[in-house]
């Protein structure tokens, strides 16, 4: 045992030694291309060749400006559908894992059924709720039914991809956001109720939200003039601070699964749950590089500083379950990627690789912390951690973008300025705190509120028979396993 | 006509099945189990959460044997089930009142 942990100490100094060399020794490299262009010189007089220079010059450059809007419109498209695949086949797989085999279609369908009436309800008026023109809280109903919504682009938001690209992709975040909740309160909620309390929460949570942090005008926006700068790139107030609390709300709502936690209810499939988070580590890179809103260099720093984020939390969750227990299991590196995507979300787009490594490494710790230690201290039943990795990594990783953003990476606030704390922006991380803090109380008030008249109009929790029987033949009436055939 | 049932550790049904057949056994059945003797389990760590697996893989080999070729059947399992650790299993030996192959009606031990 003493040589085992001495081997693990050795391997993480060498990590912590290779992460420090890193971050003195690695630069940045900027590779220009320059566009040949050929002129075709022939026997005329100057005005005639100057006349056709000209011409030659204009329709270079509206075929270069065509080019951009191309490029930029099939990452977009790729973009959308690669954070769609994060719910469909990833979250539901990861999810569905987790659970005790009986509920797997149950815990599968509520992901899928987020996809389908999310999307009605996004046409309909939450895109409007979100994105329209309204007030620092939220949009109006000028958008309603997609009104105005067209080809055309929206230069506030996106000048070179059509509106409807942008409508579109926003659309995917506004499907997953909701399905992170369903982990807290999996095994033991009606689908009636859970279908009734999504709607309701993506109207009065998600939408206000994602209205003050990405809408114009909106209270937290701060490229389009919101009065405190909050910096989310991707959505680490939006998607995983209101979606880790509502869960932790709902969870403690609802109250603890029967048997809870005397009865052993552990993972029917790690293998399903390890598909499933692969599946959303590829998801990710189209859910913060894709917040480029172009396929331009800020989308590749995006890209990266994901993956890094990624790949240090599974290190950095690995290696304090294997000191803890001394093994580092399947489940716990996995859950540590997630973590370090969570936390890195909002930083994507504003921090060098290096920063990023150092988030994701303090979010592996911390959340395995959360969901190894605080979740046992307080004895609620947040059934696949929906609080502990979401809530946690994201109001961690939001408050650490205020002190790792750089404008070397995005100028945000003007070329020079200071953008983050490390820059000398010391009000960045205040303005962090200040969004965040707003996150958590919409998603508090809201959500119980919400869940107080959905509990009173037709009930949130199944019978105690059906939560016995599982919800895939209570509430479905079929099942994932049939092993008679 | 006796029955044996032995208990044994998954890894080992190949090597007794091959010495059950050297020994002139003929027949048997082999049911995938879970359970038992005893020490207990093992621990497994999900998320930091401890959770106690007593019931282990085991398999479960059925055969009716005629009485004459019992301890021979037995030493054969015994022998090739060993690993000497913990967790070997266990071999239990019942009398057999009747044995009928369904095919021909065939009874006794010339049915086995």
């Amino acid at each position: 045992m003493r040589l085992r942990r001495s081997v693990v100490r050795a391997f993480l100094c060498l990590v912590f030694a290779l992460v420090v060399s890193a971050s003195v020794f690695g630069g940045s490299y900027v590779m220009a291309q320059s566009p040949g262009s050929q002129a075709t010189v022939t026997e005329q007089s100057q005005a005639d060749r100057i006349a056709a220079l000209e011409k030659e010059d204009a329709a270079n450059k509206a075929a270069i400006v065509a080019a951009q809007q191309a490029g930029d419109n099939s990452w977009m498209l790729v973009s959308a559908a690669l954070v769609l695949m994060m719910s469909g086949p990833g979250l539901a797989l990861f999810y569905g894992g987790l659970v005790r085999k009986k509920n797997i279609l149950g815990t599968m369908m509520q992901t899928f059924a987020m996809m389908a009436v999310i999307t009605v309800l996004w046409g309909l008026v939450t895109y409007s709720l979100a994105f329209g023109s309204g007030n620092a809280f939220i949009g109006g109903l000028h958008n309603v039914f997609l009104r105005g919504v067209g080809l055309t682009p929206d230069p506030s938001y996106a000048a070179t991809i059509p509106l409807q690209t942008f409508m579109v992709y926003q659309l995917m975040f506004a499907i997953i956001t909701p399905a992170l909740i369903t982990g807290a309160f999996a095994e033991r909620m009606k689908f009636s109720a859970m279908l009734v309390f999504m709607v309701l929460w993506a109207i009065f949570v998600y939408s206000p939200m994602a209205h003050m942090v990405w809408g114009k005008g909106g209270l937290l926006n701060a490229a389009l003039g919101g009065r405190i700068p909050c910096l989310d790139f991707a959505g680490g107030t939006v998607v995983h601070v209101t979606s880790g609390v509502s869960a932790l709300v709902t969870a403690l709502y609802l109250g603890k699964r029967i048997g809870f936690p005397k009865i052993p209810m552990p993972p029917h499939s790690v293998v399903l749950s390890f598909i499933g988070a692969c599946m959303l580590w590829v998801g990710w890179f189209g859910f913060n590089a894709g917040s480029a809103l172009s396929a331009g260099t800020l989308a590749t720093s995006a890209f990266v500083a994901t993956h890094f984020g990624a790949a240090a939390a599974a290190v950095s969750w690995s290696a304090a379950e294997w000191i803890r227990q001394g093994k580092p299991s399947a489940l716990g590196a996995i859950s540590g990627a997630v973590a370090g995507l969570v936390a890195i979300t909002p930083a994507a787009g504003f921090v060098t690789p290096m920063s990023a490594l150092w988030i994701g490494l303090i979010a592996g710790v911390f959340c395995y912390f959360m969901v190894a230690k605080v979740k046992g201290w307080f004895g609620y039943d947040d059934s696949l951690d929906a609080f502990g990795v979401h809530g946690a990594g994201g109001t961690l990783g939001a408050i650490l973008t205020g002190f790792f953003a750089s404008s070397a990476i995005n100028p945000i606030f003007g070329a020079g300025k200071a953008t983050g704390f490390f820059e000398g922006n010391w009000m960045q991380p205040v303005h962090q705190l200040i969004g965040v803090a707003i996150a958590w109380s919409l998603s508090i008030v809201g959500t119980l509120i919400i869940l107080f008249i959905v509990d009173k109009l037709i009930g949130l929790r199944v019978s105690e028979e059906a939560e016995h029987e599982g919800l895939d033949l209570s509430q479905h009436g079929e099942e994932g396993y049939d092993w008679a055939h | 006509m006796q029955k044996i049932e032995a208990v044994i550790q998954p890894s080992k049904m190949d090597a007794v099945k091959d010495a059950l057949v050297d020994a002139g056994v003929e027949g048997m059945t082999i049911t995938e189990a879970r359970g038992h003797g005893r020490q207990k389990g093992h621990t497994e760590f999900y998320r930091g959460r401890e959770y106690s697996v007593d019931l282990l893989p085991k398999v479960k080999l059925e055969l009716v044997v005629a009485d004459h070729m019992v301890d021979k059947a037995i030493q054969a399992i015994s022998g090739a089930a060993r690993t000497g650790s913990i967790g070997d299993g266990k071999i239990f030996v019942s009398k057999i009142d009747e044995a009928i192959r369904i095919r021909n009606d065939e009874r006794g031990e010339i049915a086995l």
